[in-house]
């Protein structure tokens, strides 16, 4: 039977372990990288673990599903805190610290309504530029409105 | 950078140069303004107005014709029967296989910059949604630049509806280019939004806000008025209340600097007392009909390129 500490640090083959995410946020991280569950490769959430940085924490293994340094910077959008470890063959080939993209293009929804690149007739995709990082503004390409933090959480359901 | 072939968008796409090329093609084009310049036969400009503006069409439709060039498109209601219900996208795409060139207005914010991306001709925002238009914000700009002969060190008020009007936007945006003095004048509900205190900032642009023209249009050398729109008060009453003190007259006028100049995008309603359109400060009758040789300068950049 395994322990409960082999069950968190149980090593994946190929994949990606993204590791301090703020507690409660792991489902959250999988959906914001478009992981449903139901691609059929195998995913690990473990929620509410001892943390030594975050006092608790998540973390979400993916295995078998190659995912972009640019996709996965995403993720600092809702859990900044967050690192990921890109694992081939059992070792961990990178490490590094999230950081949100100067472009986020498709991800998030523009929340002026007149905005173009919310008209569902038209084929155009959403994009952001990061205007500030801290605190985190950032300007839709298309109509120049303003979303900061809140805006974000809001989208993402965490307000 | 040239302005062949290039996209108008918003004026933070140009720069202080870009605006001078323009400005002395556009003084070279005032020769021509009421009369024939064979530059672009062989060019066809669409004019897609998805929301009616009769002055800007015009003004668009008469440059392209003075330059020898022809003209095809739609206007308002027009659109919806012509465009059935068809998306933007497509109706760019058609335009895009007709035309050297396309003009753009359309009530969504960032309207001209999807056509933009979709279109391979240069695409000409003509007023997109409440953020942008830069050839007015160009035109403004020229016109102040005609009247001085410089831009820098110039104290400028803006005075009505900050918010919510798209001209304020681009001028603004236009003016960071240069050394200005902004007042900005507008009831406390009309204040500049976020976007644009966050960019006058950014650009470390000087500027103040007041309630109240009296106390600072003796300082100003230009004072470029806006409408108020009753649509924006949620109480008539308010309305009303501001409608008076930001209508712009003979007795506010005397006040300020013999020198001044007054603009005004146009058309007007009752934000500018009729009286004050004969005084000398009164000029954006002249600035409206410096639109048609701007308008021929940049059709003229964008189509034929920067030599003459
Ligand atoms: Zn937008």
């Amino acid at each position: 039977m395994s322990s409960k500490r082999e069950l968190i640090i149980s090593k994946i083959r190929d994949g990606v372990v993204i590791d301090h995410i703020p507690t409660g946020r792991a489902l959250l991280v999988l959906r914001l990288l478009g992981i449903s569950g139901r691609e059929g490769f195998r995913v690990a959430l473990v929620m509410n673990v001892e943390s030594r940085k975050l006092g608790t924490k998540d973390i979400v293994k993916i295995e078998g599903r190659e995912l972009t340094k640019d996709e996965l910077n995403l993720v600092a959008l809702v859990a900044p805190t967050a690192t990921v470890n890109i694992i081939r063959d059992y070792e961990v080939v990178s490490k590094f610290k999230v950081a949100i993209p100067d472009v986020i293009e498709g991800l998030l929804k523009c929340k002026n309504p007149r905005c173009i690149t919310n008209q569902q007739r038209e084929p155009v995709r959403s994009r952001f530029r990061v205007l500030s990082r801290e605190p985190l503004k950032l300007v839709c390409d298309y109509c120049g409105t303003i979303h900061e933090l809140n805006d974000i959480e809001r989208y993402f359901g965490l307000t | 950078m040239t302005w062949f072939n290039r996209d108008v968008i918003g004026v933070l796409d140009f720069g202080r140069e870009d605006f001078e090329v323009l400005f002395s093609e556009a003084l070279n084009m005032e020769k021509y303004a009421k009369s024939r310049l064979d530059l672009l036969g062989d060019k066809v400009l669409a004019l897609a107005f998805f929301e009616p503006s009769t002055r800007t069409r015009l003004s668009f439709e008469t440059a392209m014709l003075r330059l020898g060039g022809r003209v095809i498109g739609f206007s308002g209601t027009e659109a919806t029967s012509m465009t059935k219900g068809e998306n933007l996208a497509d109706t760019i795409r058609m335009l895009d296989a007709y035309a050297n060139a396309i003009v753009i207005r359309h009530s969504l914010e960032g309207a001209a910059k999807f056509a933009a991306e979709i279109a391979e001709s240069p695409v000409i925002n003509a007023g997109d949604g409440s953020q942008n238009h830069p050839t007015q914000a160009m035109l403004d700009l020229y016109t102040i630049w005609r009247e001085f002969k410089v831009i820098d060190d110039l104290s400028i008020g803006i005075l009505g509806d900050l918010r919510y009007a798209r001209v304020v936007n681009s001028l603004i945006q236009a003016l960071s280019y240069y050394r200005v003095k902004l007042h900005l004048i507008s009831p406390e509900l009309l204040r500049p939004r976020q976007e644009l205190v966050e960019f006058m900032n950014s650009r470390n642009m000087k500027y103040d806000w007041t309630d109240d023209p009296y106390g600072v249009i003796n300082d100003l050398d230009v004072l470029y008025v806006v409408r108020i729109q009753r649509e924006r008060f949620p109480d008539p009453m308010e309305y009303e209340k501001v409608k008076g003190a930001y209508k712009v007259t003979p007795k506010l006028i005397e006040r300020g600097k013999p020198s001044l100049v007054i603009l005004h995008p146009l058309p007007r309603v009752d934000e500018i007392d009729f009286a004050v359109d004969n005084m000398p400060q009164a000029r954006y009758f002249k600035q409206a009909s410096l639109g048609v040789p701007l308008r021929m300068a940049l059709l003229k950049l964008v189509l034929a390129g920067d030599k003459s």
